[in-house]
């Protein structure tokens, strides 16, 4: 019997929620005789290839690209889960939220105390994809089974997640894996 | 200039004893003075009050009807409850802003004129009404409006815009209101014949556990839509340590719907003030306060009068002695300033204690430390005319009206699509269909029983009795016609509830403001049936753990018109066959990007 497939992707997230993913070690090893990975940065496939029992997205929707990825992946896979603080609150690219967009351009390209732009112009190529008018969560945008909270989501707390979808058990979080403060 | 200001602002502390529990009045004094309250008189209200300046630019800034900045001198309020609104207010409002030429929240720029929107004023059955400075106008059209810009642009006078009075008490002189007070049905127990002071005289030939014995044998339970029994309130009141105890009178009547307080207090205050010192009596107190609100200043002169009236016969004030006892009660009004969360009642003692009204934690519940930290009774003006009725008949004949659990009669507000909206005394365990053929509601198809707090119910429940175990109110009913859209009166009470947060707790702050979000999607079409579970879930939570009372009953439009209305909003959502949220409108989301870029979308287009 075929394994079932596994995507992940990162929109506005900083990849620490990947990184967290390649902490659980050598767990990896048991991981892929599970699984096979579908489009991820960890195969580097970057279409899908077919059908996906599980997506775990890091990161919320700051661009057109990101909300493009995302309904992708909904179309792709049966059981989408947002992974960690941005893809279930938009997070730190959030903050931008409450300030307009062209203030937040001017700000990030002209106007910073760090920055060096000679041609004082803000980078406006076509390949660029647009921004939203703010960062949307995931659940904002398509459905979302699953959320997993953390800043990003600890290794134990993916694994756990991971074996019990795949085993078709109940998800069981000790109190420690969900503790944050 | 600054100096002559500031010496009538210090006059003002002075008259207050420069008590900062009496900041409230004082700022209403200032305001009544310059219009506004200035930084200026903020800093000098501060200095004279020896309190920081925070403190009383908080207090300003709680408050709907005080303002830091200059407003008209004459400011509209037009009400925009729900009720209003089905009455015509658009066109009033449209009237307005046309004549004015400036839209609400404005000053006119000779600033004459200030137009703003007020929630429910409490003359739901007489709308569209505006407050005009304190004059109440009832009855309003659009060309009424127009009218009345150009009378007052003649003489800038309120009080002549009353040609005719109301019945009753609304054409005493110091009330002079157009105001009708609209009783439709006379009950046994409040408007039946009364002798002032029979009563109170009755109470003083007993002791005070024998008038709290008095109270729970008569099984009386809260008006104000609680329902907590009168005696063990008083009783806890009684037995809390403390050598000052106060008697409250909750007229803070701010519930959607609600006017039979107002009525109370123009035709039977004697009443409510006997009532009072009878539970001042009973507690052990010496002062009581009746928390008036703001929209109600045009009865306050008559209250006053009333009040020294009362002391010159010896009723209130010091040594009223019968030939049993002597006790010493007297009363101050204090006015509010358009909060409705006032009427919670730790709200509503913050606010007589000179602070922002931000409700308190409970425990310790008023009883125990209330006003100043002091055993306080709060009572509603209806249980207190109940009050007066049970001692002066007697706790057999009260208990006999109306059901076991909710004995005697009940004051109700019915206004919306009825012929005959007022006011309606009626016993307790009447149904609600009865109540609707009385009011002439001939084809109502929902109707809000207990204000915006309460519950929307269809006509599944009309066969319901109106009691505290059955439909409970605290006096509200508002009716809809078949014609009207439930979801949008929903809607309307839950953007009522977000203004009159007062912010404090989360659950209440951000959760209502959630609901609205999701219900407004629900109403363009972009909603999907699990949205439905959604609203369900979170407002259970926000009931679960907001602070106080107005949280814990926000969600209810919502909640009860799910409950009992749910093919209305099954017909509105549906399923998204993709998974994506219909709700997300991504040419609405990059409709920024591409102004600033000057580029469409590639993906999208």
């Amino acid at each position: 019997m075929a394994k079932p497939r596994v995507a992940t992707t990162s929109l506005a997230g900083c990849f620490g929620c990947h990184m967290s993913i390649l902490d659980i070690d050598d767990r990896i090893l048991k991981l892929v005789e599970l699984v096979d990975f579908d489009k991820s940065p960890i195969d580097d496939f970057k279409t899908f290839t077919g059908r996906c029992a599980v997506g775990l997205i890091e990161g919320g929707c700051c661009n057109e690209e990101n909300v493009h990825v995302l309904q992708d992946f909904r179309q792709h896979c049966d059981i989408l889960i947002s992974l960690g603080d941005c893809a279930t609150m938009g997070g730190i690219p959030a903050l931008r939220n409450t300030i307009p967009l062209r203030e937040c351009l001017e700000e990030a390209y002209l106007h910073g105390p760090s920055v060096y732009n000679p041609s004082g112009r803000i980078p406006n190529d076509p390949e660029i994809p647009l921004l939203l008018n703010k960062v949307y969560p995931c659940h904002e945008v398509v459905k979302i089974d699953y959320h997993l909270p953390g800043c990003p989501p600890s290794a134990d707390t993916i694994w756990e997640t991971l074996v019990a979808l795949l085993s078709d058990k109940p998800v069981q979080l000790p109190y420690e894996l969900i503790k944050y403060d | 200039m600054t100096y002559l200001i500031n010496g009538q602002i210090e006059s003002i502390c002075v008259e207050y004893q420069r008590d900062r529990h009496r900041l409230l009045d004082i700022i209403r004094s200032v305001q009544q003075k310059f219009g506004y309250i200035s930084d200026e008189a903020i800093d000098e209200i501060a200095r004279c009050c020896s309190i920081p300046r925070v403190e009383v630019d908080s207090t300003i800034s709680f408050y709907g009807y005080l303002s830091k900045q200059p407003r008209g001198r004459i400011t509209i309020r037009l009400c925009n409850d729900i009720i209003d609104r089905l009455q015509g207010m658009e066109r009033v409002a449209a009237a307005f802003r046309e004549v004015l030429g400036i839209d609400f929240g404005r000053t006119t720029a000779d600033g004459n004129f200030s137009l703003e929107y007020a929630p429910c004023i409490g003359m739901c059955d007489q709308g569209p009404a505006a407050l005009v400075n304190d004059v109440v106008v009832t009855k309003l059209t659009g060309d009424g409006a127009r009218e009345m810009i150009r009378d007052l642009r003649e003489h800038m006078d309120p009080h002549r815009l009353v040609r005719t009075l109301g019945d009753g008490n609304n054409a005493h002189e110091l009330i002079s209101a157009m105001v009708n007070n609209n009783i439709r049905q006379r009950g046994e127990v409040i408007f039946s014949e009364f002798h002032p002071g029979e009563a109170l005289r009755k109470a003083l030939s007993m002791s005070p556990v024998e008038v709290i014995k008095e109270i729970k044998t008569s099984r009386l339970r809260g008006r104000g839509g609680a329902g907590f029994p009168t005696g063990m309130k008083w009783e806890f009141t009684r037995g809390a340590a403390g050598p000052n105890k106060y008697v409250i009178c909750n007229a803070d009547e701010g519930e959607p719907g609600t006017f039979k307080d107002r009525v109370l207090l123009t035709e039977c205050p004697e009443m409510v003030f006997e009532g009072m010192a009878i539970a001042g009596y009973a507690i052990g107190a010496e002062q009581g306060i009746v928390y008036l609100r703001g929209e109600y200043a045009y009865l306050n002169n008559y209250l006053e009068q009333v009040l020294q009236k009362l002391r010159k016969q010896g009723m209130l004030g010091a040594r009223f002695c019968s030939t049993k006892h002597c006790f010493n009660f007297d009363i101050r009004i204090q006015m509010g300033a358009g909060a409705y969360i006032c009427g919670e009642e730790t709200a509503l003692i913050s606010s007589c204690e000179g602070l922002r009204g931000d409700p308190k934690n409970r425990p310790p519940f008023p009883a125990q430390k209330g006003y100043l930290e002091n055993p306080t009774c709060v009572n509603n003006v209806e249980t207190l005319c109940c009050v007066v009725r049970i001692l002066e008949k007697g706790a057999a004949w009260f208990s006999q009206l109306g059901t076991t659990d909710s004995p005697g009669t009940k004051l109700l507000s019915i206004s919306g699509d009825c012929r005959r909206p007022g006011v309606y005394e009626l016993p307790f365990g009447v149904k609600l269909s009865e109540v609707l053929k009385l009011a002439g509601a001939d084809n109502a198809a929902a109707v809000q029983v207990g204000g915006a707090s309460g519950q929307m119910v269809g006509s599944a429940d009309f066969h319901k009795p109106i009691s505290y175990e059955g439909l409970a109110t605290g006096g509200s009913i508002m009716v809809f016609g078949p014609h009207r859209n439930v979801l949008e009166i929903a809607h309307y009470f839950l953007e009522f509830f977000i203004d009159e947060s007062c912010g404090y707790c989360t659950p209440c702050r951000v959760g209502n403001t959630l609901l609205l979000e999701r219900l407004e999607q629900i109403i363009e079409g972009r909603g999907e049936p699990a949205d439905l579970d959604y609203l369900q879930q979170l407002g259970q939570s926000i009931k679960a753990l907001s602070r106080c009372g107005l949280g814990q009953t926000s969600p209810n439009p919502v909640l009860s018109t799910l409950k009992n209305f749910k093919p209305v909003y099954e017909q509105l959502v549906k399923v998204n066959p993709q998974g994506f949220r219909s709700s997300f409108d991504i040419n609405r989301a990059l409709e920024e990007a591409s102004r600033i870029t000057e580029r469409r979308s590639v993906i999208y287009e």
